[in-house]
């Protein structure tokens, strides 16, 4: 499905500010997996994401994507196989947009437009269904522009807008951090349906350990750019927030105690 | 006085149709792609040009309107080029081609002012002072034709891309689309309609001068400004761009009223710059005059 091989990417090669992002990831992705990605501050998590989606392009190493080799690939043209959230809810969504011109948008995700209307009357009932789903009253507010629902909406939203067209990957970069705790967990709980509805490969970034080892059928932590640990099937199922702690404390070896992962 | 204000009305409804086409471009690019692109200085002299020269070499006047159209697309794209592939700012990329295309415009002419003197000339313009009313006519159909295309294209996939490439590049980009390719259609879109309003106005002033555009993108933004300030932004996109349009006109008839007062035309530039400084700062009074008028009701509280 993904095949990441040696990815190194350092920023502000040469300067004072010069900073080892990734120093040799090596990942492989097999086709269903929902794997949760933990690991303190500046370890590389987002990094490695933007690598993939191809915001920055790699200094070394390749990204096989579903067999087809896209590490020098523009963004935009990756993104036919791609769905992503960000973190940040205005990321995600056109704000000057109507809820259906943004949906339109994403339903022609990796298609060429053209001078067809952007969106067709046939698709309103599709979006309206399937914002029903969400359940969040948006089903009934089609036009309204989006930059007037809150930041919960905005990322339950582009949630759907990501998987509107069935991607090959869906990129999930702390996607619930800037929510408060109620509308986390109510966007979290959509993400699980989504991604088990439509058997989604999905790789997840989380701050929350209890989150990481609850949902997926892998983990991964990852350290001063590398990947640290691996773990997946039952033995990720017994896991506990005190394992990763201990995994933690050796990999960092203590350094890392004021962690905000520690906290949460 | 009076009288003479009201007789300098229809002229002034005509300068503020055609400009309101020019203001129309300078919203394709400053309001819905966020990119103060200040080429249009330049093409719609470009436009004015292509069509003077055009029609004394015997071209059909209408005819010559298409060819201001594609030179001032071909302005955008340099713009474009400038900024997406050679990664110079949107503003120096503007100032850059404007620059240039002063030489450009003077090779087009061959000297700075082209007169379309009406007697010499084997067919009239389409528009022209000699007809102040017709002119007013046929610029409201031009109007009206360049509503709906834009109407029609922001409707489309295409347009879609290119209104949410001016919100949200981020985004875009995650869905598929070269944001870059967007940026560089939009300033041709824009361009194209400036070369328009260039070569209508040639026609109806009689002649193309190499000046003839310094300070547009004033009269653009003012133009959307104050559309935007007396009409509101409410309803359908249509009305949007019909209230940019008012706005130009409106622009037109204050500058008659002022002229009449006694101001002399040099004077205008200043006026203008004054006038748009003001209307892009109304949002920061706005909130100065919330927030003094919520320190008083607290303070009264
Ligand atoms: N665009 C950039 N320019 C310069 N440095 C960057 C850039 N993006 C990331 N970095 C640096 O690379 C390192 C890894 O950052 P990254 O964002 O991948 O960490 P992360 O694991 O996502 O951390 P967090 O949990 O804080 O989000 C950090 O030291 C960061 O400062
Ligand atoms: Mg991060």
């Amino acid at each position: 499905m993904l095949k990441i091989t040696n990815l190194q990417k350092t920023f502000n090669a040469g300067t004072i500010n010069e900073k080892k992002a990734l120093t040799g990831v090596e990942l492989v992705i097999n086709p269903g997996d929902f794997i949760t990605v933990i690991g303190g501050n500046g370890a590389g998590k987002s990094t490695l994401l933007n690598l993939i989606a191809g915001v920055y392009l790699p200094d070394a190493g390749s990204i096989i994507l579903d067999g087809i080799d896209v590490t020098k690939q523009p963004e935009y043209k990756r993104a036919a196989m791609l769905g992503r959230v960000f973190q940040d809810p205005m990321l995600g969504t056109a704000g000057n947009m109507g809820i259906e011109e943004n949906l339109a948008m994403a339903y022609r995700r990796g298609k060429t437009r053209g001078l067809g209307w952007g969106i067709l009357n046939e698709e309103r009932k599709y979006y309206k269904e399937q914002l029903a789903m969400l359940d969040l009253g948006l089903e009934n507010r089609l036009t309204s522009k989006v930059r007037l629902l809150s930041g919960g909406q905005r990322q339950a939203l582009t949630l759907l807008m990501a998987t509107l067209k069935k991607p090959k990957l869906l990129l999930l970069d702390e996607h619930t951090a800037a929510l408060d705790p109620k509308t986390a967990a109510k966007v979290l709980q959509i993400t699980e349906q989504i991604v088990n509805e439509n058997n989604l490969t999905t790789l997840m970034i989380t701050h929350n350990m209890k989150d990481a080892i609850r949902l997926g059928n892998r983990l991964i932590m990852m350290h001063e750019g590398k990947i640290v640990y691996d773990i997946s099937g039952e033995e990720k199922k017994s896991l506990h927030v005190s394992d990763l702690l201990q995994k933690f404390e050796t990999v960092t070896s203590g350094e890392f105690a004021n962690d905000r992962m520690l906290l949460s | 006085m009076l009288g003479g204000i009201l007789a300098a009305m229809p002229g002034a409804v005509a300068q503020g149709l055609l400009w309101g086409v020019m203001a129309l471009g300078v919203y394709v690019t400053f309001k819905v792609l966020d990119y103060a692109d200040l080429t249009v200085d330049s093409s719609i002299c470009t436009g004015g040009a292509v069509s003077a020269v055009l029609i004394l070499k015997g071209m059909n006047p209408l005819l010559t309107l298409v060819f201001s159209i594609l030179a001032g697309m071909a302005t955008g794209a340099i713009t474009g080029f400038l900024h997406t592939k050679l990664k110079i700012p949107p503003i120096l990329s503007g100032i850059l081609t404007q620059l240039g295309l002063y030489s450009v415009n003077m090779r087009i002419m061959g000297k700075s002012n082209l007169s379309l003197n009406s007697n010499k000339l084997s067919q009239p313009t389409v528009i022209s002072l000699g007809n102040v009313n017709q002119s007013i006519l046929i610029s409201v159909v031009f109007v009206a034709a360049v509503i709906g295309v834009l109407y029609w294209f922001f409707g489309t996939e295409l347009g879609s891309a290119v209104r949410a490439t001016g919100n949200n590049s981020h985004m875009v980009r995650a869905l598929g689309v070269n944001t870059n390719s967007m940026i560089i259609l939009g300033l041709i879109l824009s361009n194209g309609l400036v070369g328009l309003a260039g070569g209508l106005l040639a026609q109806f002033q009689g002649y193309a001068d190499i000046n003839m555009g310094r300070g547009a993108i004033v009269i653009g933004l003012a133009s959307v400004i104050i559309g935007e300030v007396i009409f509101g932004v409410r309803f359908n996109f249509a009305y949007q761009l019909g209230s940019i349009v008012c706005g130009a006109i409106i622009y037109y008839i204050i500058i008659a009223v002022v002229l009449q007062c006694g101001l002399q035309t040099t004077d205008l530039k200043l006026f203008s710059a004054v006038i748009v400084a003001l209307a892009l700062s109304l949002p920061l009074f706005k909130n100065k005059m919330l927030k003094h008028k919520k320190a008083v009701v607290a303070e009264k509280e």
